[in-house]
């Protein structure tokens, strides 16, 4: 009997003790969405920190950015949206600006003026796609390639990806269209400018999908940002695509044997979005928090941890060196001159047109 | 076990051509890590079958013949690919050398009954190769992550170094980054906030409910008994999205009490089926003889059917618990980020990160389910022993 009665009462106790905790957690927190992995600890340390700091609001961290717009759109349908603030590449917020899903934005309104005293909408300039979108950094999806294993002449150019007999071995390339697709013209002759010309014909989404079959025996697709850096670790791949910050982190903080190949790097933005559906009170504090998470000075802290460009024109001279490694931040930012000299931007008009399409048949052939 | 039949030495031309069936195996392996697998299915078949009928007939004596072997295949092995082949070599030269004197002396037919025709001896020895083999199937994947956590890079790879077993290759970091990470550290906390207490209602509700439906008076308890176990039938992403859906509506959505209520629905099935099993065997007239003398239902509960009962309710109550701990679609759908637990937080680690830290997390709750495992069936035999029902 005292076994029994003793098992009751811990049970009973444990029971109260979860409640009580529970609700103890639930005052003055937001919930912020990211990518995870280095990029959320970039932003935890030059974002979320200093505001925890600041204003005393706990920030908890979701890591579900890759799945933000069903998870949003899942939400509003139960009406119960639970996320804060979304961090979304340009063009998913696109879409959930379509569907009303986020917020619009007044940037000389809602966002800081720049520290040289432009305002937002000048500081951000061209990067303000869509309006609810508020960007955050320019990032890119380049090439890397295994020092060790490409030979004596390592690759300077795009086409490398297609050059079996030059540089035989295996490549890891994303599981989509974008940014493949354009990169199989350019290295099947056609010019850069009539790219999207091309991809817009059956015929030129043909071409596209042939130069890449004449590969697909050797190549790896990844759907993670993590695959490719891990393939390269193994030597399963002597080289592939990924998105820069990840090759910045295998080259200079892992020490691998890896360089980078910025030769046409694919430019993308990502940024956040607010949802919309929130009460009054969480949705100022969202806008707080963006205020402050996009200034001109935040903006340029983040690229000591992460080797993603700020997107605000005045960040850029306040970039320095890297938190930990005490390098200069700047020759790897993918803007940097001397990395851009060939570059495509994420074409925003045309993937929202073609995407759905073309993938089908990027798909269909995939599975052939 | 003792000797069944008496044994005789065998022909060369039945073990040699034994020896180098497996030589070719091996050779194959070896040759196909080195490049090319018909020469090495050639080589070690000639090789092997050749040195086993060198050892048996020539040599004869059988200690200095095995040693010699693998002492002569270490070498080879340290000229192919250095020190960790050495190992390597070393080990198939003993496996070929007991290898041979045991199919040379006729050992192989002394453990088996003498009426046994050479084709059931085959199948004899077959099947237990295909056991090992599948026990080897199943615990591999496990094995193989043990010492990846202990890599010093942050990737899932064998490194040089860690195939020298040079202690640079070798690093705790990625232990000390789970016991420093917030992120490990807030979903550690979370699953011990939630697994206990939905297993104790999951224990409660289950319990209460296998015992009403033993119950032969209770109407319609097939139907009842169908829907109490459906979430263990209905594929998890539907109760999940399910579930989903019904909090929200309730504001019970990305909330510590969803979690613990929806982990306690999943771990409910459990407590019913083990409780059920254990009560096929309870003697209703002890509750009978309890009430006789005066007890009311709750004392004879859990004085008389309680204790009697305990071991199925504690083995399902373990269940239940692993359930909660281990479960991650549920969790993703009904909780919100502030209850991120274990799996939650190393299925995002797979997908956005591959680090070894989820391998070191992988290792601890390995060694935790062992131990978790051996006290409760430790515990299990007492009880049994004390109640005298097993004669151990």
């Amino acid at each position: 009997m005292k076994l029994t009665k003793t098992l009751l009462a811990t049970s009973a106790l444990t029971i109260a003790a979860g409640m009580v905790h529970a609700d103890a957690h639930m005052a003055d927190e937001m919930t912020i969405v990211s990518w995870g992995g280095a990029y959320s600890n970039s932003q935890q340390k030059a974002y979320h920190d200093p505001y925890m700091e600041k204003t005393g609001v706990k920030i908890i961290n979701d890591e579900s950015s890759a799945e933000a717009v069903s998870k949003l759109r899942a939400m509003k349908e139960a009406g119960n949206v639970t996320w804060d603030v979304v961090d979304v590449v340009a063009s998913d917020a696109l879409r959930l600006c379509d569907e009303g899903l986020a917020m619009e934005i007044d940037p000389d309104e809602m966002l800081a003026e720049g520290d040289d005293g432009s305002s937002a909408s000048d500081d951000f300039g061209d990067l303000l796609v869509g309006d609810c979108f508020i960007p955050q950094i320019v990032y890119s999806t380049t090439v890397g390639y295994r020092t060790d294993l490409v030979g004596d002449t390592p690759p300077t150019d795009i086409c490398a990806i297609f050059d079996t007999e030059t540089y035989p071995g295996k490549r890891a390339l994303e599981k989509r269209p974008i940014g493949n697709m354009e990169w199989a013209l350019l290295c099947d002759g056609v010019d850069k400018e009539e790219i999207y010309d091309v991809l817009e014909t059956e015929e030129g989404q043909q071409q596209a999908l042939d130069k890449l079959a004449t590969i697909k025996d050797d190549v790896i697709w990844w759907s993670a940002g993590a695959d490719t850096p891990q393939l390269l670790a193994d030597g399963e791949v002597i080289m592939g695509s990924t998105y820069n910050g990840r090759l910045f982190s295998l080259i200079e903080e892992q020490d691998q044997p890896v360089a980078m190949m910025w030769d046409a790097q694919v430019f993308d933005l990502d940024g956040w979005i607010i949802p919309t559906g929130l009460s009054e009170e969480r949705q100022a504090r969202a806008l707080d928090y963006v205020r402050f998470a996009t200034d001109t000075q935040r903006l340029a802290d983040q690229a000591k941890y992460i080797s993603y460009g700020p997107a605000r024109k005045s960040s850029a001279p306040l970039v320095g060196k890297h938190a930990e490694l005490g390098i200069e931040m700047a020759p790897h930012m993918p803007t940097d001159p001397e990395n851009a000299k060939n570059t495509f931007l994420y074409n925003y008009e045309f993937w929202a047109d073609y995407r759905d399409d073309i993938d089908a048949k990027f798909q269909a052939w995939l599975a052939q | 076990m003792a000797v069944l039949t008496p044994v005789s030495r065998t022909p060369a031309s039945f073990y040699a051509s034994v020896v180098a069936a497996f030589g070719a195996f091996a050779g194959l392996l070896v040759g196909t890590a080195q490049g090319s697998g018909l020469i090495g299915l050639i080589l070690g078949a000639v090789v092997m079958g050749a040195a086993a009928y060198l050892m048996a007939e020539v040599l004869g004596k059988e200690k200095t013949s095995r040693y010699g072997l693998a002492l002569l295949m270490a070498l080879g092995g340290f000229f192919i690919g250095g020190l960790v082949a050495a190992v390597i070599g070393a080990l198939f030269g003993l496996f070929f050398g007991w290898l041979t004197f045991w199919l040379y002396e006729g050992r192989y037919r002394a453990k088996v009954a003498p009426y046994l025709t050479p084709g059931q001896v085959l199948w004899h020895y077959t099947f237990r190769v295909i056991c090992g083999a599948i026990f080897i199937f199943l615990i591999t994947p496990i094995l193989v992550v043990m010492p990846l956590s202990f890599n010093a890079e942050d990737f899932f790879t064998f490194t040089p170094e860690m195939l020298r077993f040079d202690p640079d290759g070798y690093s705790l970091k990625h232990y000390r980054d789970f016991f420093t990470n917030s992120d490990w550290q807030n979903a550690v906390q979370n699953s011990i906030r939630i697994a206990p207490v939905a297993t104790l209602l999951s224990v409660g509700f289950g319990t209460l409910a296998a015992i009403g439906l033993s119950q032969p008076h209770v109407p319609f308890r097939r139907a009842i008994m169908a829907i109490l176990i459906s979430p263990m039938i209905v594929p998890l992403i539907i109760s999940a999205a399910g579930m989903y859906f019904f909090y929200s509506r309730i504001g019970l959505q990305g909330t510590y009490l969803g979690v613990v209520l929806a982990h306690a629905a999943l771990g409910i099935p459990f407590v019913i089926i083990t409780v059920t099993a254990t009560l096929v065997g309870f003697d209703n007239s002890l509750t009978r003889a309890a009430a006789n003398m005066g007890a009311n239902p709750v004392t004879t509960f859990f004085r008389v059917q309680m204790p009697l009962i305990l071991p199925g309710v504690i083995s399902g109550g373990l269940f239940a618990f692993i359930t909660s701990f281990d479960e991650v679609v549920v969790v993703l759908f009904v909780g919100s980020a502030g209850q991120k637990t274990l799996p939650w937080q190393m299925f995002t680690g797979l997908r956005e990160q591959i680090s070894p830290t989820i391998l070191a997390v992988a290792t601890i709750l390995v060694f935790i389910s062992i131990c978790l495992l051996t006290v409760v069936e430790l515990l299990r035999r007492r009880s049994e022993r004390l109640r005298g029902m097993s004669p151990g």
